[in-house]
């Protein structure tokens, strides 16, 4: 509850801070009020479950580590951001003012308890991400994106926004206790499962899920790197607390009914991301694809939905966020450097010597592709097993088998990235990365290799 | 206790080697390997046969899911961890010839490898086992495919992504199991021996296993990255791929494969060892064919696998106690021979056939090396192969007649292919490449004489090693069986 207010009302200081002549206090305000947020976030640890607002939202230890991922992403995200500095274009309190609003909108999601606070949770994210990725305002490109992903994102609201209505036609109720009591009843409505059915759409087009994906890719390339990281992470995280939310909440009395849906969309997920992302030429295309493709990964713990789920997508959300955030914290000095000298700067041959240039880059970046590819001694190696645990318990092998191919596949496009970095000769341009820069992505890497060595002490937590 | 040393002194040493090494890296390296070979002898001294698992080590890691980190020493893995600390310190020693560059990250790779390859050999615990199995591929793809040759890159990439494929199924099968067993379930291998699973459930998993495994060996028709690779490799990945790596899969399969899926062997276990036998006689035919010798003797370690595969499927005393010595004999001889091609093309540049001759003139000594590990390899009694080979035969044929026989062939075609290659390299008129072929150094020396006299070793006296694995090898054959 705490980091809905501060940030809400640190969101203002910050547009107000705009105004002072030097623009240098911005960013070390910003990540002070993120890390208020995340002191505050945590005042409310093992309190149990505690309900605000006549039930509209709920905060619990599961809610509050969902928050806890999304604010040290969001940190290590604007700690990144010093490049707004050099450019005149940029407008950087409006940046950091929407990007701290839009935190508000996923802790809703994550913890709404009435549908109308997920619809608004939603919202406040989406239009943020829509501004933000338009935000390069000279670029054709990042326009294009802006346009494309609002069109789509607002059509998709509409239908979450029907899924509701129906929902509600269904049960008489907006509340996720509600609707569960409704379904404890027995023998449902239809409206219940077409309402059902259009939440889920809404919500699936969020996290890009197959086939609601198709905005991933253009999105993702056109929009400024950084808010690409912040899409990539923050949203998805929010995303699947908020549906897991919904699901296990709500509509675990009729699973037989919604999970065969939900594993055709998964395949689908997977097999979309995995394949796709072979042929991309562009590193941040390959990434877009390879979101797609955990999405895939995450959703296989929801359509298993055991007790084990909460915890496999807790823990996959956290490593999966942390890789990405290093492999786009790579991509942005590089790219910048390329763009310099005029090479091509986002596709794979941008990484060529890479490890000759900046050993630590190259680091980073082996072991953040390591960690999406789920190769053992990271953390993204047990997302994917607890996350397939979760399938194997529920018996669901068939999906299981489906997964491992694809992560197969996986290795292919994430390896190449790696061979380029190691193996293939490059130009010998330098590239500068300022000290605090370094200091996050190394952190973020050490984070990778200690939850992928002693996993225990992120589960232990929660 | 002693195992973990055994599993942390190597990381230790490959982490100093990594950061303290510079122009040091190879002695930091090679005192890192011996001091794990001292604490391997000194296990070995206290180690017990009749006791079991001994040595216990238990640690645990998510303690939420049941999962440990535990490991401990029974007779299968202290020879397999013999085996290892034996040889890496040669194979250190044997890149002393060499300018490899950044030399502190490739030795310290080597240690990296050595740590996991004893974590594989020594682990109770079926997850770690799955987690060691792979962070061994990790260094090794690394060593291949920065250190390599010409077409290492697609060569190594191949070899990566086929054995993770392989693995992915291996995770499959132990997902499964873990959610079978009983109450808040339990990841210990031991665990899924209890389990009482359907034949047709162990169908399934045999051939998830069996995949993993024969990718990792690699048995026939899972072989195709495997020649590649061992010739693109520089030479100490090649003898760790070779001597230790291949070793893992065969250890897969008496640890995981049949114990935990004994039914599934009435149904699939022919299946299983007919693949290996084609595997002897189709390595060997095409060993005979070539010209390049790290690519013969890819093919040669290749034939030899199939049957070393062929004895473990035949689940017979025999057959698992030849499995056994021969892993540690072919692991020496093999290591010896890509040495010997390794001072060879030092010298002359090349690694064809055609090109080499009259070696024996200019340097004697290493013409009665290579003869040793030849006849090692060809299994002439009193030599190292000679043991494995006749017990593995012994136990093939116990299971079947007929493939027993096919299984023979690899002693006559052994025994072309070597031969042959001794004679064109050793013997004739010198070439250009070999007038003026050097005498071989001291460090080339320290390497070979230790693994000659382990060839003679395991050939004269193999009690020593048999005696060491049988109370073990027995109690499996037990459980299997009933």
């Amino acid at each position: 509850m705490y980091p809905i207010i501060l940030l809400s009302f640190l969101g203002i200081v910050v547009l107000f801070l705009g105004f002072a002549k030097s623009k240098a206090i911005l960013l070390p305000a910003t990540l002070l009020f993120l890390a208020v947020a995340l002191v505050g976030n945590f005042v409310e640890w093992n309190q149990g479950t505690i309900i605000y607002f006549y039930n509209m939202l709920a905060v619990n230890n599961l809610t509050l580590a969902f928050n806890g991922i999304v604010l040290v992403s969001a940190f290590m995200i604007v700690a990144m951001t010093r490049g707004f500095q050099d450019d005149d274009e940029a407008q950087p309190a409006e940046y950091y003012a929407i990007m701290l609003f839009s935190l508000v909108g996923a802790f809703m999601m994550i913890g709404f308890e009435n549908l109308i606070m997920l619809f608004l949770g939603l919202e406040i994210l989406s239009v943020a991400m829509y501004v933000l990725t338009g935000s390069d305002k000279r670029n054709l490109r990042s326009n294009e994106a802006a346009l494309k992903y609002f069109l789509m994102g607002a059509f998709a609201t509409g239908i979450l926004l029907f899924g509701i209505a129906l929902l509600y036609g269904a049960t008489g109720s907006f509340t996720l206790t509600g609707i569960q009591a409704y379904i404890g009843q027995g023998n449902p409505s239809y409206l219940l499962y077409g309402g059902l059915l259009l939440v889920l759409i809404g919500m699936l087009f969020k996290v890009s899920a197959a086939p609601f994906h198709f905005w991933t890719p253009d999105v993702y390339e056109g929009a400024p790197t950084i808010f690409t990281a912040f899409m990539a992470t923050i949203v998805k995280t929010a995303g699947f607390a908020a549906l897991f939310r919904l699901l296990s909440h709500s509509f675990t009395g009729i699973y037989d009914y919604w999970w065969i849906t939900l594993a055709v969309i998964t395949v689908l997920t997977l097999l979309v991301g995995n394949i796709i992302a072979v042929y991309q030429d562009s590193f941040k295309r390959m990434l877009a694809y390879s979101s797609i493709s955990h999405a895939g990964y995450l959703l296989i713990a929801l359509t298993a939905m055991t007790p084990q789920t909460e915890n496999s997508i807790l823990f996959y959300s956290m490593a999966y966020s942390v890789a990405t955030i290093c492999a786009f914290g790579v991509l942005i000095p590089l790219a910048r450097e390329k763009a310099m000298t005029g090479k091509p700067r986002e596709t794979y041959e941008a990484f060529n010597g890479l490890a000759r240039n900046n050993p630590l880059l190259a680091f980073v970046l082996t072991v953040s592709m390591l960690s999406l590819a789920g190769i053992p001694l990271t953390a993204g190696f047990w997302g994917k097993f607890f996350v397939f645990g979760s399938a194997a318990e529920r018996g669901i092998i068939w999906l299981l088998v489906v997964a491992i191919l694809m992560s197969a596949v996986g290795i292919y496009y994430y390896f190449r990235v790696i061979m380029a970095a190691y193996m293939k000769e490059g130009d010998t341009a330098e590239i500068r990365v300022a000290p605090f820069y370094k200091i996050v992505l190394v952190t973020a890497t050490i984070i990778t290799l200690l939850f992928g060595i002693a996993p225990g002490l992120f589960t232990g937590l929660v | 206790m002693l195992t973990i040393l055994l599993i942390l002194i190597p990381l230790v040493a490959g982490l100093l080697t990594f950061f303290l090494g510079g122009s040091n890296a190879k002695i930091i390296a090679l005192a890192g390997a011996l001091a794990e070979l001292a604490t391997a002898v000194f296990a070995w001294t206290q180690f017990d046969p009749a006791a079991g698992a001994q040595f216990g080590f238990q640690y645990d890691w998510i303690t939420a899911s049941g999962i440990s980190f535990a490991a401990s020493v029974d007779g299968i893995s202290m020879l397999l961890v013999l085996l290892t600390t034996f040889l890496v310190p040669l194979i250190v020693l044997s890149a002393f010839g060499h300018n490899y560059q950044n030399p502190a990250t490739f030795f310290a790779l080597i240690l990296f490898m050595e740590s996991a390859l004893v974590g594989v050999f020594t682990t109770t615990d079926a997850f770690l086992f799955y987690f060691f199995f792979e962070v061994a591929l990790i260094p090794v793809y690394f060593l291949a495919a920065v250190w390599g040759g010409e077409n290492r890159l697609k060569v190594t990439f191949k070899f990566f992504v086929y054995t993770i494929f392989g693995s992915l199924f291996m995770l499959v099968a132990l997902v499964y199991l873990y959610y079978q067993t009983p109450g808040t379930h339990s990841s210990a291998i031991t665990a899924f021996y209890d389990l009482q699973l359907t034949p047709a459930a162990q169908g399934w998993l045999f051939w998830a296993f069996f995949i993993a495994f024969a990718i990792k060996m690699p048995l026939f028709p899972f072989h195709t990255w495997q020649p590649d690779t061992y010739t693109e490799s520089p030479t100490p990945a090649t003898m760790l791929l070779a001597g230790i790596m291949l070793k893992m899969g065969v250890y897969g399969l008496i640890r995981i494969l049949l114990p935990i899926t004994p039914l599934a062997l009435n149904q699939w276990g022919a299946v299983a060892i007919v693949l290996s036998v084609i595997g002897i006689v189709y390595g060997s035919i095409i060993a005979i064919q070539q010209r390049d010798m790290k690519r013969l003797v890819a093919y040669s370690s290749f034939a030899h696998v199939g049957l070393m595969a062929a004895g473990v499927f035949s689940t017979t005393l025999n057959g698992m106690q030849g499995a056994l010595i021969q892993m540690l004999a072919h692991g020496i001889n093999v290591v010896g021979m890509f040495f010997i091609i390794d001072i060879i093309f030092s010298r002359t540049n090349t690694r064809y056939l055609d090109h080499l001759g009259g070696i024996t003139q200019k340097t004697p000594s290493l013409s009665v090396y290579f003869m040793i590990m030849l006849l090692g390899s060809v299994a002439l009694p009193l030599t190292s192969g000679f043991v494995g080979e006749f017990l593995l035969l012994a136990g093939v044929f116990e299971y079947n007649n007929w493939l027993g026989a096919a299984a023979g062939l690899t002693i006559i075609l052994g025994a072309v292919y070597l031969l042959r290659m001794f004679q064109k390299s050793m013997f004739g008129a010198t070439s250009v490449n070999t007038e003026h072929f050097q005498e071989l150094t001291l460090s080339e020396r320290a390497v070979l004489i230790p693994l000659t006299i382990m060839v003679f070793w395991i050939g004269i006296y193999p009690s020593t090693f048999l005696e060491m694995t049988e109370p073990t090898v027995n109690q499996l054959l037990r459980f299997i069986h009933n």
